[in-house]
């Protein structure tokens, strides 16, 4: 599975009631939809951290990091680039 | 439509008159009961409901009951009390401390946040849960840490993990809760009305504990944002000391002001541009009102919006299946 997949089926374990017929694509705005609040963002920084080894600091809990699949996919990719840098 | 700074001006003595005589149509007539309870902190909004229900009933028939805890400011019951001495009311106090620790509410606070700070002394040391203070310039997200102050002034702070926030605001809601309790105790001894001190943006924006503070016979500011509550405030000769108090949480044990718990931005800003958001007023316009850019408007507009969803559950009713 690659980025995208891994986060499209820990949302639609953790915030959709596993609810697969739910259409929820890579762009759907998980925030302006309600799909994710306040606590499922504590839980999607949780999940890609472990899942991808990448750090999420305070600053980068952003919209526009969070807002949908495909935002979260490229933040993990630029923050994984950035720690194999280190 | 027209949007300036000064669109949130109401008339005090309008207002009051409106909401006594609505307060004393559901006390009285619908209810029918023979006074008022209100729970008295100290802060701006339950001063402000004391001194309309000193005027829709008379000072003998209502009852202002402060209720501190462990973890309550001392100030705010001096305050109290001296505003219940001005409007002629008798005030008792029941300090809720000793039924909070019966029921765990500081054992179960403490083990959350040991799980996140280990060397946390309660003892010692004051926590707080803040947001980001950047609202406007990033439109970050309502994601809370926990600010731990160690004796000397040293400040650490974590975001929260999902465990550790759940239970810390679960163990913190046992204190309004059991604050509801309380005020239906003293209002059933007597037969009178609880009456509730949410404003509007508490209410909308999800501040408040369902079933505790959100617990009342009667709202009467609730449709009024918190500087309008000020207007009345005035109008009704709430003391200075308490209209000049930074609005504060009074829940955790360090000092934390609404702002940085909740709302994210001052009053004066974030109801304009919630006036804004409330009557379909493009964020340019406001943006040029309140001399900000429109972006920084968006944020706080996109904010509103999605705390205003995500508490829907809060005012729900009960839902009856049928």
């Amino acid at each position: 599975m690659d980025i995208k997949e891994r986060i499209h089926e820990f949302i639609v374990t953790n915030c959709l009631f596993g609810d697969t017929e739910y259409d929820l694509t890579d762009e759907t705005p998980l925030l302006d939809s309600g799909i994710i609040d306040s606590t499922g963002v504590i839980e999607l920084v949780l999940f890609v951290s472990e899942a991808f080894g990448i750090e999420v600091p305070a600053e980068d809990m952003l919209p526009e990091n969070f807002n949908s699949i495909t935002r979260l996919s490229n933040y993990v990719q630029m923050q994984a680039v950035a720690s194999a840098g280190q | 439509m027209e949007f300036g700074t000064d669109v949130l001006t109401i008339n005090p003595e309008h207002e009051t008159a409106h909401i006594v005589s609505k307060m004393r149509q559901s006390v009285q007539h619908d209810f029918r009961r023979k006074g008022a309870i209100v729970g008295l902190s100290g802060g701006i909004d339950s001063a402000t409901v004391l001194g309309l229900a000193v005027k829709a009933f008379g000072p003998s028939r209502v009852l202002a009951v402060m209720m501190p805890e462990a973890h309550s400011s001392p100030i705010s019951e001096e305050y109290a009390a001296r505003l219940a001495a001005q409007y002629e009311v008798v005030a008792i106090t029941e300090d809720l401390t000793a039924g909070l620790a019966g029921l765990g509410c500081y054992t179960r606070q403490n083990d959350a946040v040991r799980s996140v700070f280990p060397d946390y002394d309660p003892s010692l040391d004051e926590i707080k849960l803040v947001l980001p203070a950047d609202l406007l310039e990033r439109g970050s997200l309502n994601v809370y840490s926990l600010s731990l102050t160690r004796p000397g002034g040293e400040e650490r702070r974590k975001v929260l993990p999902v465990a550790a926030y759940l239970q810390i605001v679960a163990a913190s809601n046992m204190k309004q809760r059991a604050r509801m309790l309380m005020l239906y105790y003293h209002a059933e001894e007597r037969n009178y009305a609880v009456i509730g001190t949410a404003n509007r943006n508490e209410h909308a924006q999800g501040f408040f504990v369902k079933y505790g503070d959100g617990g009342a016979d009667i709202q009467p500011i609730q449709h009024l944002y918190k500087t309008q509550v000020y207007q009345l405030a005035e109008y009704l000769g709430v003391t200075q000391e308490i209209i000049d108090r930074t609005p504060t949480t009074d829940t955790y044990s360090a000092e934390c002001s609404q702002e940085e718990f909740y709302f994210r931005l001052p009053f004066k800003q974030m109801d304009l541009i919630w006036y804004g958001l409330d009557n379909d007023i493009p964020a340019a316009k406001v943006a040029t009102a309140l001399e900000i850019s429109v972006i920084q408007v968006e944020n706080v507009y996109r904010d509103l919006a999605q705390k205003a969803r995500s508490t829907e559950y809060l005012r729900a009713k009960p839902l009856m299946v049928r």
